[in-house]
Order: structure tokens, then C-alpha cells, then sequence
């Protein structure tokens, strides 16, 4: 065992990619939240947004089209969610497994050719003299563009909660719909809007993990993380910087058991395989007490009667 | 009267089964206080969601100052000069007053103008208010405040406000007539839509009686009498249920020093809870809506637990018992919510019957239910109560409320029980049904059960109760015996006005 | 504009045809589907449902009807209960290995003695590892009110890593020459869950499965605890005004469908499988929310929707091997069929309407 292995640098490099999927999704996840609407599909989104990523970046060798391909999978694959859930008023949690397992199937039939392929490489942002400054520069200025991306998205969706009238209405829909109906707002299509949003951003995470943080293709290589990036909602209180801070630290746990295992620490392998499901139902139960910025009318079917 | 401001003629509006509007036509005017008058069930909500572009009419025109009106939205209607005030509210708990105001305006301002505005007019209104607070922790009085202001912000040429007082004190009551006096007085037209006679007579200049959908009379409320209003609205003269003058037994139950938490974050918490019932008696309680009603339910009908010792029966402790143990000992319970808390929707009369009949009606042993039996005293329910639906098989959410309402109570008074606990009884009810089930309340307690009667039907409860408590703010009032309880005693039991003259700010 | 009408009464009608709408739906789908990956979408869904049944070597697949099925209902039956009342297990997958292991660890733990107690003692360890599986979200949502879906979700990936773990460390063949994976029960005659009925696929877990269709049939509709699961289902505060404390019925409702995945997991490594090994496990347990549904979570229902998918993952074997099908189609094909009952639950409950919608 070599604990002196690890460096302590680019463990904090790494753990903010090792963050960004689970952080893109779990954004997403909160814009949808947010609307009322409690959306299980995730895992199914990240994995098709992973194999739809991957295959347009190795067809067309750019990894910016890619991404935007992964964006469009995830929201095409959440407009089945918006039929059962907003038209045909299906139960939001059946309907979100119904997501997740079809996404699964659908991600490995269209993978097939993919397994074993090696996509382009995705380049990092390097700013000249930023990126060679000693601790600072591999933290923060040595990192692709979607880390990035996934920052300033967080700060978007607080900027947008908080102070504009599309967050306070997105708001207000998710904490009584039928309040926010009487007064006038188009609460499906405001929902339906953020649903594609959150598949969207679940595609993004997907993509981020077949194309940089591994990078290559296999069945199911989402492995739970959109399922943890649901808990990291829970964990945030719907609040977008604890989303990050939530990222960070699953990120950390990751990057973390990642070095042990390498370092050969007397911990059997599938023991820190395991450690971040673990360490998520931990911080899942010591949270769960406080409900109380759950949106109210989360999961609850709207029917504009009379 | 001189001009009119709002001009409906002949609207319909049918919906399956139903015609809930059929050639309604009045007129309003301006500066008028106009009050719709009628039951529940009379077409009044239909009404006032076609003017402010919720409903479409199926046939049928409006005009505003002359010109055709057909709001495709309240968008529209509010751009137009219709405001609304809900009679549920339409307000979102965890978003504060001033965030709650933007989201009703076409185009707000700043939030720091917003909130200055929203400070002025309230003021300038007498109904003040900090627009920074959190509306779900707010009285029933101040959420109608924050509704009434979202309104005014907007100039607004008809104000809607539908049963705007159910949820206020009598002192709450008087401050409201005052705002509502001062914008008639600048101009505005209020089209109050109401059951409570004594308020119109006081307050509105015409009244348009609605009856299953139909527009059958007008009149000046101030030259006409309540009975005869009454009248016109119910379409029967009506029967006063009788009460026999009674005896009471011995104590039956007992709260004592009774404190239980708040169950969520925008319920009430009980504090200091005392009373007692006896054989015999019709125990009133009244308050504002969301002053520990529901709770107070919970902690007697055994859904939520406490000391022991703080609820006793017949001098025995119950506290810890859980609701099935509770009704074992004749202690039942009917809450407020018919759908979801009484009943539930989507199963059967029959399952319905079965929810709390199970052990006092022997539908079940060992587990195994009888179902042949739970149908029997589903159909016994539904004979007994003039219940109108085709059967015990079909669903609770197919009966109107007001069936299913002489459903609940049903269920409880034919399995005899020693303690009843009803929430608004008669609530969303028609007076011949809300008559029965007072005169079934009544009767029971001829027989020896002891009754609690929460209400927030005032009426109603001097109507059948030989004591009146009130609750406030989770605490209870001594109580007293209704003889010759004057409405201001009653008032200030209640919590007076809350303290709302004061500004929180 | 097509505008939704609640219904005043649920349609039986309905909810007894949506099933087969929605299968008769996805075969369409998936006919497309198959006809987009260049097969023959007609002979394609001949050799998923009619092949395994009625076709040449229908011999041989009828007995796999069984054995695929048993597990698949015995595990939907018990996440019925809890789909019942809106407690939502979707860890079964998990509970399933951990019955597996822990059945399959008593068993071995005999080795070599024969004796006629050793199976029932497994069967026992089964339901018990499934049932503690379980108690762990059931106890977190109970104490603390932590989420039951995510957590017996993260308990899947716990439990794949404990499999990887025993089948290479504790349970490992001694005398397996290094390979991963454990002695095979199958040869070891006290533990293996062997045919009743020699080529009928009929062992242990399709009794069981029987049993347990049986069991839920009755106690749904015959006894108070499963009308206070359904109770607990259409509106949780009448239940609780009813008498039903809703820990007890988590406790309940997780217990039940725990034991039961740990049941399948067990016959399934003592029987069909026979080995431990790491990738012993091929996804019942998700693929039984599929069958709860479709069944529409009713103890026939369940039977049906369980004969039903045995079919596509048998017929899907087939259709890999004799038309190259690929065997992720059947799971696109499977995750459809959920797709479409959900879309066409609809009808249950609304009425479509054409006409001028009302104003949104």
C-alpha cells in the first residue's frame, strides 16, 4: 500500500470531474422538482444521453456536437415522460421507472456497434499562464469546458430561481398548481418546459461520462449515478449551490476509493465500490428529517377540472 | 344606481349531467355593491368564473361599460379591470406576500417598489400588512388581505370576492366592510357572492338570488328580511331543527392540559387544552379555519397521540389508544375533509362503510372481512341518511359533497356511539341536508351520546349546542353556555380581530 | 382539441382491456422497431410469442416458461403489496441477490453432509437475507423518513458488489482452480431446488409462486390488512383515520416483498443457476415492476403478466439465435410494454373528449 501515491492536487482536479455528471443531471432534476414534478427517469436520460453522445461525437468527430446530440436525446427521451405524466396524467413514479428501464434497453441496443470504440478526445480549456500556475492552475484553470459549464449552469438556475419572474413563476407552479391555474398560468406547458430541460441536462451528464470521465461505451456504465444525482436534489433542499456542494462531495468519495483501490489499500475492492451508494443513504437519512423546502405540490397529478 | 358597468345577458353554462348556469342575466353598477346570493351548488362559482375568463359560457354575452366582454383568460379579464378574490385561496405557502402579489399582476415592478406600493395601499386601506413575511405562516384573516391587496394594486374597476368572510371573525368582519365601503365610495363595483343574509342586508345595495343554476328574483336587501331571502334562495320554506330541552348526564369526556405540536410546518399546534363533554350535550366550538380545528379532531379521533392522561373517558385514560381502539369504546369521529380524510375517493360505499364501521358493526373477524355484512350497513347508511346515489357499490368520488357529507355523518351516528366528534358538519351542504344532519346530531344527543360540534358556522352551532368554546390559535376558550351568548362575546372568544388593527410592520 | 373527462366511477371495463391494448400496442412498436434493425417485424414477434409455445422445440421452452416466470411473479407479487399502498420498493434486484447469497451460504456452509433439513434451512435464510435487505429502507423511512425508493434503489449496487465479493472471496469454489464462483448446488443433492415433475421446469419457486398468488389473492380482497394496503394506496390520511398505523404497514408491505425476492434469489442459485457467481443475477427484480404493473397489481393479473414476460425473454433468446435479434431489443421491447399500460391507464379513470377544450 502507497497512500504517498496519491496527490492531494489532482484528487481536487479529478473530483470536480468525477462531479460534473452527477451535477448536470441533478440540476436538471432540480428545475423539475421545482415545477411540482417528481421525474425517476434520470438514470434512463443520463444513459441515453451517454450512448447518443458518444455515438455523434465518434460519427462526427466533435465532441461539441456530441454534447448538444447527448442535450437533445435526454429531452427527446423526456418527452415520453411529458406524454405519460402531463397528457396521460400517469403516476409520476411508475412513469419515471418506466423511463429508466426503457432507457437502459434502448442505450444498449443503439450501443452495440459502440462497445470497444475509443471517441475523440475532448480538449481541456488552457489558459496561457493561468493553466501552469503550481496548485491553482490544475484546480481551476486545467479543466474541459462542460466542468465549466456545470458551474455556471448552477449559478444560472440560482440566478433564475431567485431573482427573475420565470423562476417565481416556476416556483409558484411547483408549490400549488392549482393556485398558480386560476391565476392564469400554463402549468403543463411551464412543467413540460422543464421536464425537457431536466432531460436535457440528465443527457449532458450522460455524454460527460462516456466521452471524458471514462472515456468509452459499456451497457449500464451509468451505473446509479442518475439515481444518486435524485438524492443529491433531496440533499441540496432544491437549493442550487448545495447541489454543487453535494456534487463535490460525491465527487470526493469517488475520487477518493478510486486512489485507495489503486493504492492497494487492504479495503477488498468491492467494499470501496461500494462506499458511495453507502455514504449517499447516509447523507440521504441525516437529511430526510427536514422536508420542509420540498415544493408541496411535488409528485401530485394536475387535472385542470372545471 | 346610475351606469352599468357590467351587463350579463343570458348566460349558460351546462356541464355533463349538470346545467350549471341556464340565462343568467344582471346587471352591475358602478360604484354598486352587488351581492349573489344562492346555496351551494347554485351556479355562483360557475358564475363568477365565466366574468373572470376561468369558464368559458356555452352561450350567452357579457358587456363591460357597453362593450362586448369575453375574457379567453383572467389574463385578459384582469387587463380589463376584473379582480378576484378566491374564496379558497389562491396562494402559495411557501413564497412570501410580496411574491405571492407579482405573480398575480400582468406586469409588476421591482420587488423593492413592489414592496413599498404593496406597504402603501395596504395602509391606505386599514388592512396592513409586511410584505416580506411568509404567506403560510399568516392567519386566515391576513391571507385574505394579501389577496384583497393584489387586487387593489391593480385599480381594478368590478372586485369579485366569494364567501369572503367564512374565514373571519365577526371583528375581522367589520374591518373588511369598512375597506370594502371606502372603494365603493371611490367608485368600485363589488360583486359579493355570499349565504350569509345578515352580512348582505348590511353591506350590499342589490342582491341577484341564484337557485340550481337560474336566476329566480332580485331584491334590495336592506327592504327585505333574511327569512324571506332565505326563502327565495332555498325555494321551500325552511324547518328549524327542534330541540328538545335537555338534561345533562355525567361527564363523558375529558381533555385536560392538552399540548400537542404543530404536525407540519404551516399547522397548529394545541396549547393548554381543557374541556369536557357530557351525556347528553352538544359541545359547540367555533373559530376561524386553521386555528386547531383539524388537530383537535386528530388528537380525539386517535390519529395523532399524546399523554395518556390528557384525553379521558368516563374517567378512563385513551390517550395512547389508536383510532380502531377508540371506536372499540364508542369514541368516533367525523373530519372535515370528506374526500381523502372521511372517505376514500376511488373505492366503493361499501369499502367506505367498512373504513370505520369495521369493529363496531362486526364486519370483520380475525382480519377476514364480511363483505355481505360491510354492504348491509353501507345500504343501512345510505336509507337511513337520504344518501342519493345508485348504490353501495359505486365510488365515494361519484356522490356531490353534499351526499357524501350525510354519508359520513351516517356512518358514524347509526353505530351508536357514546362520544361523537364532528368538523363542519353541514359544510358545502344544502339547508334540507344540513337541517337533517343538524336534527341526526340533535337526536343523538337525546339518546345520551355526548356531541362535540366544531364549526366555523356560527349559526349553526348556537343553533344545536348547549355550550360554546372557541378555538384560537390552538388554544380553547372557557366555555359557556350558549344562552344568551351575544355575537361580540362570541367574537372576542374567537381572538377578537387578531390584533389586525395593529400593523406588522 | 382532445380534453380529458374524470371519470365519476373507475371503468372496469378498461382496466381489465388496458393490458391487452397495451401489449397488442407494444407489438406493434415493436414490430417497428425490429423492421428498423432490418428483421422481418412479422416473423419476428411470431418467434417471441407463438415459437416458444406452439413451435418445434416447444418442448424444451415450455418447461423455461416456468422457470422464468416463477421468479418474475414470486417477486411482483410481493412489490404489489407496497405499489398497493404507495410504498415503492424498486430495490428487489438487491434483495433478490442478498437472498441468493445468504440461502446459498447456508447450503454451503453444510458441505458435504446430506441431509433432508438443509433445504428448508435455506429456503428459511432466503427469505430472511431478502426480508433484512428490506428492513433496511423500511426502517429508514420509518425512523427517519428517508426516501424508501432511493435507498433500496442504492442497495441493488451494495448488493452487486457484496455478490462480486463472496463469489470471489468467501463462497468461492475451494476446489474451483481459481475461478471465480461458487461449488454448484445442483451437485450437491440436500441443497439443490430440484424439478418436482422431471421436464416440467416445475421446482420449489413455482410452487412457491403459486402459493404466493394465492396468498395475496386473499388477502387483498378477503382480509383487513390488504384493504388497508389499498386503503393506504387511494388516500393515505383516511387510512390513518381508519386505524392503519403507517410504519407498521412499511414495515409490512417492505418485509413481504424482501422475503419474497430472497425466495426467488434462492430457488433460482439452487436450481436454474445452481452457481453463485458474479453475474448470476439477470435483472428480475427490475424487470418484475414490469410485471406488477402489467398485472396491474393483481394476483391473477400477476400470474399472466409473469407467463407473459417468461414468453419475451424466452422467445427473445430465440429471436437472438435464429435472427440475430439483439437481446437489448427485448429489453427496449419490455421497457415499451410498461410505456404503453402507463399511457393507456388513462382510460381508467378519464373519458377523451373531442370538442372545444375548456380555457387552460
Amino acid at each position: 500500500m502507497d497512500l504517498s501515491a496519491i496527490n492531494p492536487v489532482q484528487l481536487i482536479a479529478f473530483l470536480m470531474v468525477a462531479a460534473t455528471p452527477v451535477l448536470l443531471a441533478a440540476i436538471g432534476e432540480l428545475i423539475v422538482e421545482k415545477s411540482g414534478v417528481l421525474n425517476l427517469g434520470v438514470e434512463g436520460m443520463m444513459i441515453t444521453g451517454a450512448i447518443a453522445g458518444f455515438a455523434v461525437t465518434v460519427e462526427t468527430g466533435s465532441p461539441a456536437v456530441g454534447f448538444v446530440a447527448a442535450a437533445g436525446a435526454g429531452a427527446l427521451l423526456s418527452c415520453l415522460f411529458v406524454v405519460l405524466t402531463q397528457f396521460a396524467l400517469a403516476n409520476q413514479v411508475a412513469s419515471g421507472l418506466a423511463l429508466t428501464l426503457f432507457g437502459l434497453g434502448l442505450s444498449a441496443l443503439l450501443g452495440q456497434s459502440y462497445v470497444g470504440v475509443k471517441p475523440p478526445t475532448t480538449p481541456k480549456v488552457e489558459i496561457a499562464g493561468l493553466s501552469d500556475l503550481p496548485v491553482v492552475g490544475p484546480i481551476l484553470f486545467n479543466h474541459d469546458l462542460m466542468v465549466y459549464f456545470g458551474i455556471a449552469l448552477v449559478a444560472a438556475t440560482w440566478a433564475v430561481l431567485k431573482f427573475t419572474r420565470t423562476g417565481l413563476i416556476l416556483r409558484a407552479v411547483g408549490e400549488n398548481h392549482d393556485a398558480a391555474h386560476a391565476l392564469g398560468y400554463k402549468v403543463v406547458r411551464i412543467r413540460i418546459l422543464a421536464i425537457l430541460f431536466g432531460g436535457a441536462c440528465a443527457g449532458l451528464g450522460g455524454a460527460y461520462i462516456s466521452l471524458i470521465r471514462v472515456p468509452q461505451w459499456t451497457e449500464g456504465m451509468t451505473a446509479g449515478v442518475g439515481w444518486i444525482a435524485l438524492a443529491l436534489v433531496v440533499f441540496a433542499s432544491w437549493k442550487p449551490w448545495r447541489a454543487l456542494l453535494g456534487a463535490y462531495l460525491f465527487g470526493g468519495v469517488t475520487v477518493v476509493q478510486l486512489n485507495l483501490q489503486a493504492a492497494g489499500v487492504a479495503i477488498p475492492v468491492e467494499y470501496l465500490a461500494m462506499s458511495p451508494y453507502l455514504i449517499t443513504i447516509v447523507v440521504l437519512v441525516i437529511l430526510s428529517a427536514d422536508k420542509s423546502s420540498a415544493p408541496a405540490a411535488l409528485g401530485r397529478v394536475f387535472h385542470a377540472s372545471r | 344606481m346610475s351606469d352599468v358597468l357590467l351587463s350579463l345577458k343570458g348566460l349558460t353554462k351546462a356541464y355533463p349531467g349538470v346545467v350549471a348556469n341556464d340565462q343568467v342575466s344582471f346587471d352591475i353598477g358602478v360604484g354598486e355593491v352587488h351581492a349573489l346570493l344562492g346555496e351551494n351548488g347554485a351556479g355562483k362559482s360557475t358564475l363568477v368564473k365565466m366574468i373572470y375568463g376561468l369558464v368559458k359560457p356555452d352561450s350567452g354575452m357579457m358587456e363591460l361599460n357597453g362593450r362586448a366582454f369575453a375574457p379567453a383568460e383572467p389574463r385578459a379579464a384582469r387587463a380589463d379591470g376584473i379582480a378576484m378574490v378566491f374564496q379558497h385561496f389562491s396562494l402559495f405557502d411557501a413564497l412570501n406576500v410580496a411574491e405571492n402579489i407579482a405573480l398575480g399582476m400582468e406586469n409588476p415592478p421591482k420587488m423593492r417598489d413592489l414592496a413599498s406600493r404593496i406597504k402603501s395601499v395596504s395602509e391606505n386601506y386599514g388592512l396592513p400588512l409586511d410584505p416580506f413575511r411568509t404567506v403560510g405562516d399568516l392567519s386566515a384573516g391576513e391571507r385574505q388581505r394579501v389577496e384583497i391587496i393584489r387586487c387593489l394594486l391593480q385599480d381594478p374597476k368590478l372586485l369579485i370576492m366569494d364567501e369572503p368572510t367564512s374565514v373571519l371573525t365577526p371583528q375581522e368582519v367589520e374591518i373588511l366592510f369598512q375597506t370594502l365601503r371606502k372603494l365603493k365610495a371611490e367608485g368600485t363595483s363589488i360583486l359579493y357572492i355570499s349565504h350569509k343574509l345578515e352580512e348582505i342586508r348590511s353591506l350590499c345595495d342589490f342582491a341577484t338570488i341564484l337557485r340550481l343554476g337560474q336566476n329566480v328574483g332580485a331584491c334590495v336587501p336592506r327592504d327585505t328580511s333574511a327569512r324571506d331571502m332565505a326563502e327565495m334562495m332555498v325555494g321551500t320554506a325552511l324547518k328549524t331543527p327542534e330541540r328538545a330541552g335537555r338534561e345533562l348526564g355525567p361527564v363523558a369526556l375529558s381533555i385536560r392540559g392538552l399540548s400537542v405540536p404543530a404536525p407540519s410546518a404551516f399547522g397548529t399546534a394545541l396549547k393548554d387544552v381543557t374541556l369536557t363533554v357530557h351525556k347528553g350535550e352538544i359541545l359547540g366550538i367555533g373559530g376561524v379555519a386553521g386555528n386547531g380545528q383539524d388537530e383537535l379532531l386528530s388528537v380525539l379521533s386517535g390519529e395523532v397521540l399524546c399523554a395518556p392522561g390528557e384525553v379521558l373517558l368516563h374517567g378512563d385514560a385513551i390517550g395512547q389508544m389508536n383510532p380502531t381502539k377508540r371506536r372499540k369504546l364508542g369514541v368516533l369521529a367525523a373530519p372535515e375533509e370528506r374526500l381523502g380524510h372521511a372517505a376514500a375517493p376511488d373505492m366503493s360505499l361499501t369499502e367506505n362503510a367498512l373504513l370505520t364501521g369495521s369493529v363496531r358493526q362486526g364486519l370483520e373477524t380475525r382480519g377476514m372481512i364480511h363483505w355481505s355484512r360491510a354492504k348491509e350497513f353501507a345500504e343501512a347508511v345510505i336509507a337511513g341518511f337520504d344518501v342519493r346515489t345508485p348504490g353501495p357499490g359505486n365510488a365515494a368520488r361519484a356522490l356531490s359533497g353534499g351526499n357524501l357529507q350525510k354519508f359520513v355523518i351516517g356512518r358514524e351516528v347509526l353505530q351508536d356511539p357514546d362520544v361523537l366528534v364532528v368538523n363542519q358538519p353541514t359544510w358545502g351542504v344544502d339547508a334540507a341536508a344540513a337541517a337533517a344532519i343538524r336534527q341526526s346530531l340533535l337526536d343523538l344527543a337525546a339518546k345520551g351520546a355526548a356531541v362535540i360540534c366544531i364549526s366555523q358556522d356560527l349559526d349553526e352551532l348556537m343553533e344545536i349546542s348547549d355550550n360554546f368554546a372557541a378555538l384560537n390559535e390552538g388554544r380553547l376558550s372557557a366555555p359557556r353556555s350558549t344562552q344568551g351568548l351575544s355575537v361580540d362575546e362570541i367574537g372576542l372568544m374567537m381572538g377578537g380581530a387578531h390584533g389586525m388593527e395593529v400593523a406588522h410592520v | 382539441m382532445i380534453r380529458l373527462e374524470k371519470r365519476p366511477d373507475p371503468s372496469r371495463g378498461w382496466s381489465l382491456a388496458t393490458p391487452v391494448v397495451a401489449v397488442l400496442a407494444t407489438m406493434l412498436a415493436g414490430g417497428l422497431l425490429f423492421a428498423a434493425l432490418g428483421k422481418d417485424p412479422i416473423v419476428a414477434i411470431r418467434t417471441i410469442f407463438w415459437e416458444p409455445l406452439f413451435g418445434e422445440f416447444s418442448f424444451y421452452y415450455r418447461p423455461q416458461l416456468v422457470v422464468k416466470g416463477a421468479p418474475l411473479v414470486l417477486i411482483a407479487i410481493g412489490l404489489s403489496l407496497g405499489f398497493k399502498a404507495g410504498i415503492w420498493n424498486i430495490g428487489a434486484e438487491g434483495q433478490y441477490i442478498i437472498g441468493a447469497l445468504t440461502g446459498a451460504g447456508v447450503g454451503l456452509a453444510f458441505y458435504p453432509t446430506e441431509s433432508v433439513f438443509i433445504f428448508p434451512l435455506m429456503v428459511l435464510a432466503g427469505a430472511l437475507g431478502g426480508w433484512a435487505w428490506a428492513m433496511i429502507p423500511a426502517i429508514l423511512k420509518t425512523r427517519f423518513g428517508t426516501n424508501e425508493i432511493l435507498v433500496s434503489l442504492m442497495l441493488v449496487y451494495v448488493a452487486e458488489q457484496l455478490l462480486a465479493s463472496m463469489s470471489l472471496g468467501l463462497l468461492k469454489n475451494p476446489e474451483g482452480f481459481g475461478f471465480p464462483g461458487s461449488r454448484n448446488l445442483q451437485q450437491y443433492d440436500s441443497a439443490h431446488n430440484a424439478e418436482l415433475i422431471a421436464g416440467s421446469g416445475l421446482h420449489w419457486g413455482a410452487a412457491a409462486a403459486l402459493i404466493a398468488v394465492i396468498f395475496a389473492y386473499v388477502l387483498v380482497n378477503k382480509h383487513m390488512t390488504g384493504f388497508h394496503i389499498r386503503l393506504t394506496g387511494d388516500a393515505p390520511r383516511a387510512a390513518r383515520f381508519a386505524g392503519v398505523s403507517p410504519a407498521r404497514l412499511v414495515l409490512f408491505c417492505l418485509g413481504i416483498s424482501g422475503a419474497l425476492a430472497g425466495l426467488a434469489g434462492l430457488f433460482e442459485v439452487s436450481g436454474p443457476a445452481g452457481v453463485v457467481s458474479i453475474d448470476f443475477n439477470v435483472g428480475y427484480g427490475f424487470t418484475a415492476i414490469i410485471v406488477a404493473f402489467l398485472g396491474r397489481l393483481h394476483p391473477v393479473g400477476i400470474l399472466l403478466a409473469g407467463a407473459l414476460m417468461a414468453l419475451t425473454y424466452i422467445g427473445g433468446d430465440i429471436a437472438q439465435s435464429n435472427l440475430g435479434l439483439p437481446s437489448a431489443a427485448i429489453q427496449v421491447f419490455q421497457g415499451m410494454l410498461l410505456f404503453f399500460l402507463l399511457a393507456f391507464d388513462v382510460l381508467t379513470n378519464f373519458r377523451i373528449r373531442l370538442g372545444a377544450s375548456e380555457v387552460a
